[in-house]
């Protein structure tokens, strides 16, 4: 199987460390991993944003990019629901009867990581070791618009020396919304407050989700404040063992 | 040939400020953020306890959306239909194009009674024409009957929430209003009246039970309207609405055209989805239903104004044309996370929330209400609460464009965002440009931060760091990380985050 | 052009992208949810559905229903009582209330004043503890059963149907319909449910059954 890995611009600039933890826990369960180097974005900060005609050449690239893999791994949940779900209304309104044809051809070998791990490949015991406190937030794409359901706990729970806690209001938003926390910041920094409470609440000094977006900033505020919580993706908990803790 | 007003209408309230703006105000508010956070954890609750019962909730949500899609597909049909089914029955239809060509209907309609004074049915038709105030510019006195509603018009006040208007109060505040107020009105609040809900309730029994009683001419919305037989319905708790709809000789029922349903049977899905998903019940307490002119029994004189207001308009956009749908539950509101922290008021219109951010602009034009398609994090929980399936994520982000087309229309130099969008666009729009741009990024990361971390960061992104640390991006990105272990040859050590 | 002219206009204009030949019956609305969700007692969860609004049940055979209604009618403290025509005679028991007849017609003062209706019901609802009322026989105009402060409605049990839709089938849209969950009831102040507030304040609910054969020994 040819698993193509799609980093995002977000963790590509900012979280490096989350593809590394990808590519390390896949190459664990022996698979392969490839980086199609032409990859750039999915173009979700413009779609949602209003800039779709900005967005189109953001989708004819990713379906270039990813043309000819079995299957194309996310560690974003958003990004793959911006894959998912829009990239076809981008070519719909914009794009030509070829654009339309591969996003269509492209969109039902995307995969958020926990979906292929649990769908695909069949595990839900990745072999991780990871003995702290962790909660976890299921962002708002991954409960609502990508539905993964309980995949992420089910592969939480078999990691080994977890202590794994229950957020409270979970399913409620972070306040994120991309370009929503600057044209709301205000709105954006009380859904904060809220949500840091409940991460405080646990007691957990880990923080976990699938999108490190939301991360970024849930993880900005609890180390503006201080609190001693850190946060980090999915991916480098499940890549985590015994002999290579991080 | 405009199908919009001309002038946004009360839809909008003209000195709202945007939403970003209201919703600062709104959230410094802290008997407000106490009021809702309450009141919408209460709601949420119930409807879930209520939806969680019915295994085939999807499937009626299902049925619920095609049937309003059905209708929406065929309006002029079915209201041609609802027109002569009307007539038959003995009522009149009225058709209005716009608020202003309603209210002169229903001001008109009123006058040849006879009487000075109406009483009401809670109703976001007539709230959204601004009614009350047409009404009394004819010298003709509107009492709101509904008790949220009389909380608002007693404390000079606008609704917050599409089921509980009043929703922004608490009952200290409703008490003082009560005290305060109802004797300008009619009869005055009892002596010593606590703030106990059981005491407001009576409170508003009184004032209100001798307005019924002399009432000569009631105004409704609807529900609902059926096309095949003209049966109106009215959906409702406190028997405000049976009282209005039973005891005065004379009904003025004012509905969107959006409201009609084709058959009588369709109500068994509405009459399921509509309760459980806005007061959490499995039934309202009161569900009335009229057809036409009864004889010795009810009103023996029925209108019916048919009102567009910006719904036709709405109907000509294929993507947000389902949010005409809406049965006005208000379950997006109590589940909306933007809702729950600002309230009502911060989105300046009749129609908060989720959908009020959907409906508003499209009544009234996105370059009145250019702010409420940005007013949500898309977190998608309006529409796992819609119990008719409107995609309210998905016609937020395809009003987002329509701003954004609008401004570009508008304005020949780009806005700074514009700008920044352009140059994302064109920098994530080649692999190289961005391997540059994130060692740029790097160089920067390396400069400004700290431990990992930045704390504060230049121009409009202050709005982001004025509450978060940002981490400091890497020296190395992914992708050179993968170029320099990867491409040439077997794995080397993992490349390091921080310098 | 008349405003009817004018929104017909528009609406077609703005249906462009219907297709000329399209039907609503081309709409395809799927019809797979249940018809009902009561189970094989509806008496029961009737009882139990009508009971969570805060209303009072009691099931009686049909032998013993004035007996009940007179009980009940006591309780309340009922002189003044409604009693909307083709009320069953039989049901209605001996007692020191006054009967008031809609014959006159009653004005809204008189049935303000009232202490109580007694009524039948068209159609009762399990799951969702519904008593229909559609002006027939027993219920009267629409006013009898609102403005008294205390409604006691009698239904039968085989009229209580399992759920919504089986309720609808039997219901004539051209009668004036009311479906009655409860007492009146309001959430509008601060989300808190309290009973009572125009619509009758007290309601209670006499289920009547079928007398059962008497067991020969």
């Amino acid at each position: 199987m040819r698993i193509a890995l799609f980093i995002t611009c977000f963790n590509d600039t900012l979280y490096p460390g989350t593809g590394r933890a990808v590519v390390r826990l896949l190459e664990r369960l022996g698979h392969t991993v490839e980086f199609p180097q032409a990859q750039t974005c999915c173009g979700q900060m413009h779609f949602n944003t209003g800039y779709r005609p900005e967005a189109l050449p953001l989708v004819r690239g990713f379906t270039e990019a990813f043309a000819g893999y079995d299957a194309v791994v996310t560690p974003s949940a958003s990004c793959a629901g911006m894959v998912r779900d829009n990239h076809a209304v981008v070519a719909e309104q914009y794009g030509d009867g070829e654009l339309r044809r591969a996003v269509a051809g492209i969109t039902p070998r995307v995969y958020e990581l926990t979906e292929l791990l649990v769908d695909v490949l069949g595990v839900t015991d990745v072999g991780a070791f990871f003995p702290h406190r962790v909660t976890y937030h299921p962002t708002c794409h991954s409960l609502r618009m990508i539905r993964l359901g309980d995949r992420p706990l089910r592969l939480l729970r078999e990691v080994r020396g977890i202590d794994l806690v229950e957020l409270p209001r979970a399913d409620s938003c972070c306040g994120f919304g991309g370009t929503f926390a600057l044209k709301n910041a205000d709105t954006s920094t009380a859904m904060l407050a809220d949500k840091m409470r409940g991460v405080l609440d646990t007691g957990a000094e880990v923080l976990c989700s699938a999108d490190n977006s939301c991360l970024m900033h849930i993880g900005g505020g609890l180390s503006r404040l201080r609190t001693g919580v850190r946060t980090l993706h999915l991916a480098e908990i499940l890549a985590a063992t015994e002999g290579d803790p991080r | 040939m405009s199908s919009r007003p001309a002038a946004p209408h009360n839809v909008v309230w003209l000195d709202a400020p945007s939403f970003p703006e209201a919703a600062r105000k709104a959230l410094a508010d802290t008997g407000l953020r106490r009021n809702l956070g309450r009141a919408t954890a209460t709601i949420r609750d119930k409807r879930l306890a209520v939806t969680g019962e019915l295994a085939d909730w999807e499937q009626l949500r299902q049925a619920g959306a095609a049937l309003k899609r059905r209708t929406l597909r065929h309006l002029d049909g079915y209201l041609v239909q609802l027109e002569e089914a009307v007539t038959r029955a003995g009522g009149t239809v009225h058709w209005a194009a716009d608020a202003a060509e309603a209210n002169r209907i229903v001001a008109g309609l009123v006058r040849a009674t006879g009487s000075t004074e109406v009483v009401k049915v809670k109703s976001m038709a007539t709230q959204e024409i601004g009614l009350n105030e047409a009404l009394a510019a004819e010298g003709i006195d509107a009492f709101e009957t509904d008790l949220a509603e009389l909380i608002v018009q007693l404390g000079d006040d606008r609704p917050s929430h599409i089921l509980v208007p009043a929703i922004h109060r608490n009952r200290a505040e409703i008490r003082e209003i009560f005290v305060r107020e109802m004797g300008r009105r009619g009869r005055p609040a009892p002596e010593g009246l606590s703030d106990d809900p059981r005491a407001l309730a009576e409170a508003a029994r009184l004032h209100l039970r001798e307005k019924f009683l002399r009432a000569r001419v009631a105004v409704s919305g609807a529900n609902f309207a059926v096309a095949a037989t003209g049966t109106v319905g009215v959906v409702e708790s406190e028997g405000n609405g049976r009282m209005c709809l039973t005891l005065p000789q004379t009904l003025i029922t004012v509905m969107g055209i959006e409201k009609v349903l084709p058959d009588f049977a369709d109500l068994e899905v509405f009459l399921q989805l509509l309760p459980r998903s806005s007061t959490g019940e499995r039934m309202n307490p009161y569900t009335s239903m009229w057809t036409g002119v009864t004889g010795g029994d009810g009103p023996q004189e029925f209108h019916l104004v048919l009102l567009d207001n910006g719904r036709t308009a709405t109907l000509r956009d294929t993507v947000g044309r389902q949010a005409l749908a809406c049965i006005r539950c208000s379950a997006c509101l109590n589940v909306c996370p933007v809702y729950e922290r600002t309230g009502g008021h911060a989105y300046g219109s009749v129609y908060p929330g989720p959908i009020g951010a959907v409906l508003t602009p499209q009544l009234v034009g996105v370059e009145h209400a250019a702010s409420l398609p940005f007013a949500s994090t898309l977190c998608g929980a309006c529409y796992e609460a819609c119990p008719v399936r409107i995609d309210i994520p998905q016609v937020l982000a395809h009003l987002r464009a329509e701003v954004v087309e609008a401004k570009r229309r508008g304005s020949a130099v780009p806005s700074a965002e514009a700008l920044a969008m352009r140059t994302a666009g064109a920098v994530l729009g080649s692999p190289g440009r961005l391997a540059l741009a994130q060692r740029a990024a790097a160089l920067g990361g390396r400069l400004l931060g700290r431990g990992g971390t930045v704390g504060a960061l230049p121009g409009p992104l202050r709005r982001w760091s004025g509450a978060r640390d940002t981490p400091a991006p890497p020296a190395e990105s992914f992708r050179s990380w993968w170029k320099r272990t990867r491409e040439g040859g077997p794995e080397k050590e993992d490349g390091h985050d921080c310098p | 052009m008349t405003a009817r002219d004018i929104v017909l206009g528009r609406i077609r204009a703005a249906l462009a992208d219907v297709p000329d030949d399209e039907s609503p019956a081309d709409v395809p609305v799927p019809r797979d949810y249940l018809r009902s969700h009561a189970g094989p007692d509806v008496v029961a969860l009737f009882a139990e559905r009508v009971a969570d609004y805060q209303a009072r049940v009691v099931r009686t055979e049909a032998s013993g229903a004035p007996a009940e209604i007179a009980r009940m009618l006591t309780e309340r403290g009922v002189t003044d009582l409604v009693v909307p025509p083709g009320f069953p005679e039989e049901l209605l028991p001996a007692g020191p209330w006054n009967r008031l007849d809609d014959h006159g017609p009653l004005g809204v003062a008189e049935l303000d004043a009232a202490d109580g209706v007694l009524s039948t019901a068209a159609v009762a609802i399990a799951v969702t503890g519904t008593i229909v009322l559609d002006a027939g026989p027993g219920q009267g105009r629409r006013a009898l059963t609102l403005l008294p402060d205390y409604h006691l409605c009698v239904v039968r049990a085989d009229q209580i149907v399992g759920d919504v839709p089986e309720a609808l089938a039997l219901l004539d849209p051209v009668r004036p319909l009311t479906f009655v969950s409860g007492p009146s009831a309001t959430s509008d102040i601060e989300l808190d449910r309290v009973e009572g507030v125009h619509g009758p304040r007290t309601l209670d609910v006499l289920v009547v059954d079928r007398d059962q054969p008497q067991e020969v020994g």
